[in-house]
């Protein structure tokens, strides 16, 4: 990659106008549809190629995905149109839809039909701090503290999220799902939940072992 | 961050971050700009720290950047 990056340019010879094509009725911006339409669908491809191992079990036509993904991608770009404010190459923007797009459904696919350990309780796995294993006695002391920190300074919603997503992995899109909301909404929450746990941590003096 | 990946993940990025939303608004100047060599972090603060919080955007971000990268 030759060009520079993170300023505002003017379309290269090297790039077409995206945004000029892309926005002005007729058979040019049909054409551009079709040729964005085409590095989506490959972008989606190239993603759900990358996650494929996650869908192991699946049988589903996993080309079916990636087109669903190319085609919500170019949804959202279209609408999305005037935010693009050329600081990256416009395929460089374009391709962040299709990896969102198709990174989404590979996840929510790949638990479609997998129970989501939610359950709260989670958390007590976590290692008592009074039996902690001889030689590693700070690790096993802070992760007491944090096991306690989660039963005491939690909300039971900042619990259900940290737990799913920190201790049982569930991606948090997936979760967003069920529990009808938003990856932004709950990210907001763990983030929540980390800083009471860090701040349980440095009541107690232990907050310097995990900077 | 501590030693302990754990640790890492019940407690997160320690300091400022940004949302997920603005994660994905500069990820493409992100990756580019990793791409080209320059310095990501001072451009973009807060990403870093997302992207260790985060692991779906972290995931965003490691295929992003592959696909640069096949597309070089």
């Amino acid at each position: 990659m030759s060009e520079a990056v993170g300023v505002i340019r003017t379309p290269s010879a090297a790039e077409p106008d995206w945004v000029e094509a892309l926005s002005t009725p007729g058979r040019a911006r049909d054409d551009a549809v079709e040729r964005l339409h085409a590095l989506l669908l490959r972008a989606s491809r190239f993603e759900v190629a990358r996650r494929r191992r996650a869908l192991g079990y699946v049988r589903d036509n996993l080309d079916d995905l990636a087109t669903q993904a190319a085609d919500d991608a170019l949804m959202a770009i279209m609408a999305k149109l005037d935010t693009y404010r050329g600081d990256s190459r416009f395929t460089t923007w374009a391709y962040k839809f299709a990896v969102l797009e198709a990174g989404t459904k590979v996840r929510r696919r790949a638990w479609q039909e997998r129970e989501m350990p939610l359950e709260e309780e989670g958390w007590s796995r976590l290692p008592d701090r009074r039996a902690a294993p001889a030689g590693d006695l700070e690790t096993a002391e802070l992760l007491g503290a944090v096991r306690d920190a989660i039963a005491d300074a939690l909300t039971p919603h900042q619990r259900t999220v940290l737990v799913a997503v920190t201790l049982n992995d569930v991606p948090i899109d997936v979760l967003a799902e069920r529990l009808a909301t938003t990856r932004g909404a709950l990210y907001k929450t763990l983030h929540d939940a980390r800083k009471s746990l860090r701040a349980r941590l440095a009541e107690q003096g232990l907050e310097g072992a995990t900077a | 961050m501590s030693d302990n990946p754990l640790l890492d993940k019940l407690l997160g990025p320690d300091g400022p971050e940004l949302t997920c939303d603005e994660c994905f608004e500069h990820l493409d100047r992100y990756v580019e700009l990793e791409h080209t060599g320059r310095d990501a972090d001072a451009a973009i603060p807060g990403m870093r720290a997302h992207l260790r919080g985060c692991p779906a955007c972290a995931e965003d971000h490691e295929s992003l950047s592959a696909l640069l990268a096949a597309d070089a």
